[in-house]
């Protein structure tokens, strides 16, 4: 019997050592090949940024014209490419006028047109003392607008030294007179009123937009700020709070002061934008300059379009996860409640950051078990009941996110990331458990899971396994090998050490 | 080379441990669970009634079945169904670990009594079979449905072992043998629940005479009864053999080659099949003192097994897997 039992386990080996074969081939081949490096190297960062641009084509001959970013300090263009089958593509103009401008003779229905660009960011050429100034436009006030220009400019000057201070003073003088504020804002947005009173008392400044650039981020749109120039030096300012400064991870996509997208010919159109962050090698930069490759080997995520390639940065840090479980339950021996729960508790932990995510958790988990409690002292059906719940959950969420922006808060919010349904049944299944195992019992599951599921987020927001999953893909199967292999273990647990430690110990 | 392995088998937990022969729970999923237990035999123990139908059927005796509700509509009936019983309990069909089990000792005037003397109402008795039938307590979350059964009257012997619950067996059975098995002594600090992971005491009991071998609760030794104070080295499960040999009859109408038979003793009506279970626990080894591997690899060497009647593998198992007693 036994022996039959052990040649019965040979195909498994086989397939473990094949899977692992394969993986780690695809895996040394991108690195030798493609020369992906082993580790994230920061210095060379390329920020791909994909524009996704959505209309309506009114089935007459469309233009489309999308300002797209040049050169600038701290960010140089490496490669960008469109896809846009059909239309045909020009790009005008140079530095802050330059846009891509699509056309075509006949086009009707949905239409989606890409553009993706690749700005290398290099912290020393971030420069902003050499820029060129806009022109100063100036537009003359009167009746109750001009009094009220006049009065604000004059707060500014008063309690500034130059441009930069007397932008911000200028700012916080529209902050503070709410009601010049409100009658400036009436006819003009906020931040073009900033750059009209600012070249009125002869400072150059525009109106830029601007992409927060974060890694793995989908559906991002852009942010004004106004730019204020002092000879050839720049400072960005935030339109609303004054703040000053321009941040590492802030690209100015249109400098132009003109439209993002003019569109002739369509409507209802829309452009969203995502962002990845890749760290390639000096030498494959250049090469990408030269031509977009497309290997048949090449067998990576990156050959897909941004969206889906942000989205695939999560996905493929699943297993990594789930090994984490795997090892905790198999090897560790520790109780969790819900097999894979900890890992989408791991997944709403990276969208919220740890202590964030580990407040709301209690609050919700812990809000929910009263509100549960309660309800269980009516004769309620399961399902009605976990349905309740459901709907508790929701409310105690929709709660949370009003008052924690209430408060100015704005980490709240991110509460919204937690798997709902997941929480519900923890909150029904850990209930149960304290009716019939009492409290203890909670905290031991509870307490598992959690522990789990800040274990895998660790590894999992880990920089490097970060780097690893995304660009080798290769590392799926040997994981999938990893897990083949755990799912063989027949040895004890380490929680058995434990439990049986009385056996051996008595003599 | 050989030194290391010894020094690793003689100084380390984990070799000590191995080197007993306890089991521990991924062998058991791999090597015995899914190796001699066959998927589709599941549901027979999975689900009481076809449990107990089958039993009926193979003439093994288990206790009496007074109604089955199997929908939302017919809890009301519990009332008259129970109309004239003096005590029941009602039991989730697909229910596992004594999850869901509702023991009422006596009614009075539509209110019921558990057995630890608390009264509940008619309502809180249909909230509980509501979630039964919801699939509370049953494996996986499935809809499930209730069955109501007469009450045990336990057997004059274990009378003093007890606090409220009923004392039953647990043999693990292997391929048709029984190898180990133990006692569920409930106590108060297991609130009548017989599961050892509760607080409730385990006896080790030999396979060749039914006497206690050693006793533990939460995993230490103890003499005696913490409720009763009752000896439990004098503890002997009266009709043995009886009891052995009901264990092996689960087996063959089962066809689980690596089954958990809960036996109790009624005073009327002898030994009876409590119920089934085809992932059998592991504290049975703390409660022998004894690790389940060797006797399981003696089983394992038999060849053929099916050609033992079961009068011949209790006796096979009576010689060879007697242990003296520790107390």
């Amino acid at each position: 019997m036994n022996k039959s039992a052990s040649s019965t386990r040979v195909p498994l080996y086989i397939l473990v050592l094949g899977l692992m074969a394969a993986g780690l081939f695809l895996t040394f081949y991108r690195h030798y090949v493609f020369d992906v490096p082993w580790l994230p190297d920061g210095q060379r960062q390329v920020w791909s940024i994909e524009a996704k641009i959505e209309f309506e084509a009114l089935s007459e001959p469309v233009k489309l014209s999308l300002a797209v970013p040049d050169n600038q300090p701290g960010f140089e263009r490496v490669s960008e490419h469109t896809a846009s089958p059909g239309y045909g593509l020009a790009f005008v103009g140079e530095g802050v006028e330059r846009r891509a401008e699509w056309s075509i003779r006949q086009a009707a229905g949905r239409q989606t047109l890409y553009y993706q660009v690749d700005m290398l960011f290099d912290e020393n050429s971030f420069d902003n003392k050499r820029a060129a100034p806009p022109a100063i436009e100036t537009v003359t006030y009167s009746g109750p607008e001009g009094t009220a220009v006049r009065q604000l400019l004059q707060r500014a000057r008063d309690r500034s030294a130059d441009a930069f201070t007397m932008t911000r003073e200028l700012i916080a003088g529209f902050n503070n007179e709410a009601q010049l504020a409100q009658l400036l804002v009436q006819q003009k947005s906020r931040e073009r009123r900033l750059v009209e009173m600012l070249n009125l008392a002869g400072i150059p400044a525009r109106v830029v937009q601007t992409l927060y650039l974060e890694d793995g981020r989908r559906r991002q749109s852009l942010v004004s700020y106004l730019q204020v120039f002092s000879g050839e030096e720049y400072a960005l300012f935030h339109p609303q709070t004054g703040h000053q400064g321009q941040l590492g991870n802030q690209l100015l996509w249109e400098q132009n002061a003109s439209s993002l997208l003019d569109l002739v010919g369509g409507r209802d159109s829309r452009v969203s934008f995502s962002i990845i962050a890749q760290e390639v090698p000096a030498s494959r930069i250049y090469q990408e300059k030269v031509a977009h490759l497309k290997n048949a080997m090449d067998f990576s995520i990156h050959s897909l379009p941004l969206e889906e390639q942000t989205m695939f940065k999560g996905i493929l840090l699943i297993p990594m996860g789930v090994l984490v479980v795997v090892i905790m339950r198999i090897l560790v021996g520790l109780r969790t409640s819900g097999t894979f729960m900890p890992v989408l508790i791991a997944l709403a932990f990276i969208q919220t950051s740890l202590i964030t995510g580990l407040v709301g958790f209690f609050l919700i988990v812990g809000i929910g078990l009263v509100i549960r409690a309660y309800l269980s002292r009516h004769n309620l059906l399961l399902v009605a009941r976990i349905s309740a719940v459901i709907i508790s959950v929701i409310i105690i969420i929709a709660v949370f996110s009003i008052v924690a922006y209430g408060l100015g808060l704005a980490e709240g919010l991110k509460i919204t990331f937690f798997p709902m349904i997941i929480l519900s049944w923890t909150i029904e299944r850990m209930s149960i458990l304290w009716e019939e195992e009492g409290p203890k019992e909670v905290v031991a599951q509870g307490g598992g899971s959690l522990l789990v599921a800040v274990l895998a987020y660790l590894v999992m927001i880990n920089p490097i396994v970060r780097h690893l999953m995304f660009n080798f893909i290769g590392l799926q199967l040997v994981f999938m090998a990893l897990v083949l292999l755990c799912g063989n273990y027949t040895g004890y647990r380490l929680s058995e050490l434990r439990r049986f430690k009385h056996l051996v110990q008595s003599k | 080379m050989m030194n290391l392995l010894q020094f690793w088998r003689e100084h380390t937990r984990y070799g000590r441990i191995a080197e007993k022969g306890i089991l521990g729970m991924n062998r058991r999923n791999i090597s015995y669970i899914s190796r001699y237990n066959p998927r589709s035999n599941f549901p027979l123990v999975d689900n009481k009634l076809k449990t107990k139908n089958l039993a009926l059927e193979h003439g093994v005796n288990v206790p009496d079945l007074i109604g089955v509700i199997d929908n939302q509509h017919d809890v009301p009936n519990i009332a008259r169904i129970t109309d004239g019983v003096a005590g029941f309990c009602i039991k989730p069909a697909k229910g596992s670990g004594g999850k869901g089990i509702l023991v009422i000792d006596r009614a009075v005037d539509g209110v019921f009594y558990k057995t630890n003397g608390q009264a509940i109402s008619l309502p809180d008795v249909e909230r509980h079979i509501s979630n039964i039938l919801a699939g509370l307590f049953s494996l996986g979350g499935k809809t499930d449905f209730a069955l109501i059964e007469s009450l045990i009257k336990v057997d004059d012997a274990f009378l003093q072992y007890t606090h409220e619950g009923v004392p039953d067996l647990r043999v693990i059975v292997f391929r048709g043998f029984p190898v180990m098995s133990m006692m569920r002594l409930s106590c108060a600090s297991s609130k009548g629940k017989a599961n050892l992971h509760q607080g409730a005491v385990g006896v080790g009991i030999s396979m060749d005479s039914g006497r206690a071998v050693r006793a533990v609760q939460s995993g230490r030794p103890v003499t005696h009864h913490p409720d009763t104070k009752q000896s439990l080295v004098e503890l002997v499960v009266p009709q043995w053999i009886a009891m052995l040999e009901l264990a092996c009859a689960c087996y063959d109408m089962t066809g689980l080659g690596y089954l958990g038979v809960d036996l109790v003793l009624d005073k009327h009506r002898g030994p009876l099949l409590l119920e089934l279970n085809a992932r059998p626990g592991l504290s049975i080894q703390v409660a022998n003192d004894a690790g389940l591997l060797p006797r399981l690899r003696k089983v394992e060497t038999i060849k053929k097994p099916e050609r033992y009647p079961v009068v011949e593998r209790v006796a096979y198992s009576r010689a060879h897997f007697a242990a003296p007693s520790q107390m």
